[in-house]
């Protein structure tokens, strides 16, 4: 199962999540108040310049992931058009943009372990090791249990395709939802057999 | 307590898988992403508490940084996409579907029905207009409009919803939490 996390070592990655997340926080509310477009397009430029001197990589990937607000991107660009308030519209644009693409920028540069570790720790702060413990074990189940069920998945798929010269339809989904039924309560039990949560 | 763990572990990977595979087709030639699907579900069948669990873990890998979202897409940005408030209305969504179908003690594919109905487009589309109001600097007016055209596709998702938990139920009884006979 492959994370969103840049596999090339950068600078940012030896930075601390904690700190990360608490930057990302503050940047996204200082854009939250940005009224003028020129300054929210700084900001992206800010953001861009961060890329680049990770690596031109590192900003195409970006771009590449900021994909999904294109519909969005249109309709602010279309709206504002049409009711002429394009600088207002160019603003949320960019705003959007900025956090988006630096939110995007942390996620690349943190190790999935190393959230899990800030996670753990910050349950453990609040004396919760037991829960850390099951969160970690739930994690761990999530991830590796993802790939089981897509290949059933693509198995049922096969099957319908088989029978019928169609894609599948939602029919496939009960026998799906079976699988992963069965497979939680045969991980149940042997959890229980090896001493339980 | 290892069961209700791999349930909630179990079901936040169908849920997971669910936007991983974008070739099913709802009704005949209509792709629809099923993720949003798979949070009713979850609400149905874990009931209330333990399937906002399920989706709240899901939540957290995407947060994570994992590609678990419709499209592949993961990470931090997706909560601070337009699409954020659907995100943070998942886990009421699944909670609002099994609390309906927890109290409302009818037969199980109506029941299921308007607990998908109320959670998976009342509550869900509440959250996720509000998100899109405030990333896309509208009104909540005008957000409404934006969302209004994919309501008919998610009461057909409603409607498959039910007919799926009847059939976990036909296959497996004792996994409807709610309807368990004690």
């Amino acid at each position: 199962m492959l994370a969103l996390t840049c596999p090339v070592e950068t600078p940012l990655h030896r930075v601390p999540v904690g700190a990360k997340l608490l930057g990302l926080a503050l940047f996204v509310l200082i854009i939250t108040q940005l009224k003028a477009p020129a300054l929210a397009w700084l900001a992206v430029l800010l953001v861009g310049v961060l890329h680049m001197a990770l690596g031109v990589q590192i900003l195409l990937f970006s771009i590449s992931l900021l994909r999904p607000l294109l519909p969005f991107l249109l309709i602010i660009a279309l709206w504002h058009a049409y009711t002429g308030t394009l600088a207002q519209g160019s603003t949320t644009g960019a705003r959007m943009i900025a956090a988006v693409a630096l939110a995007n920028l942390i996620t690349m540069t943190s190790r999935l372990s190393d959230i899990v570790a800030l996670l753990e720790r910050s349950l453990a702060i609040f004396n919760r090791t037991l829960q850390a413990r099951r969160l970690a074990l739930a994690i761990a189940l999530v991830i590796r249990f993802t790939p089981v069920l897509r290949d059933k998945s693509d198995l049922l798929a096969d099957a319908w395709r088989a029978r019928r010269n169609t894609q599948p339809r939602w029919q496939i989904l009960p026998p799906l939802a079976l699988a992963a039924i069965d497979d939680a309560e045969r991980v149940a039990e042997a959890l229980s057999a090896r001493g339980g949560v | 307590m290892e069961r209700q763990l791999t349930l909630i572990s179990l079901f936040s990977a169908l849920i997971a898988i669910l936007g991983l595979v974008p070739r099913i087709d709802l009704i005949s030639g209509v792709p629809i992403t099923a993720q949003s699907m798979g949070v009713m579900i979850a609400g149905a069948v874990l009931g209330p508490r333990r399937g906002a669990l399920s989706v709240l873990l899901f939540l957290l890998l995407v947060a994570l940084g994992l590609p678990l979202l419709a499209g592949g897409r993961g990470g931090l940005g997706a909560f601070a996409s337009p699409t954020a408030g659907f995100l943070v209305g998942f886990p009421v969504a699944a909670f609002m579907t099994g609390w309906v179908v927890e109290h409302w003690r009818a037969f199980l594919l109506p029941t299921v029905f308007v607990g998908a109905a109320i959670g998976g487009i009342g509550v869900l589309y509440g959250f996720g207009i509000v998100g899109m109001a405030i990333v896309l600097n509208k009104t909540l007016l005008e957000a409404t409009l934006l969302a209004v055209p994919f309501i008919a596709g998610d009461l057909i998702k409603a409607a498959l919803t039910a007919f799926i938990v009847q059939s976990l139920f036909r296959a497996r009884p004792s996994i409807i939490m709610s309807r368990v006979v004690r």
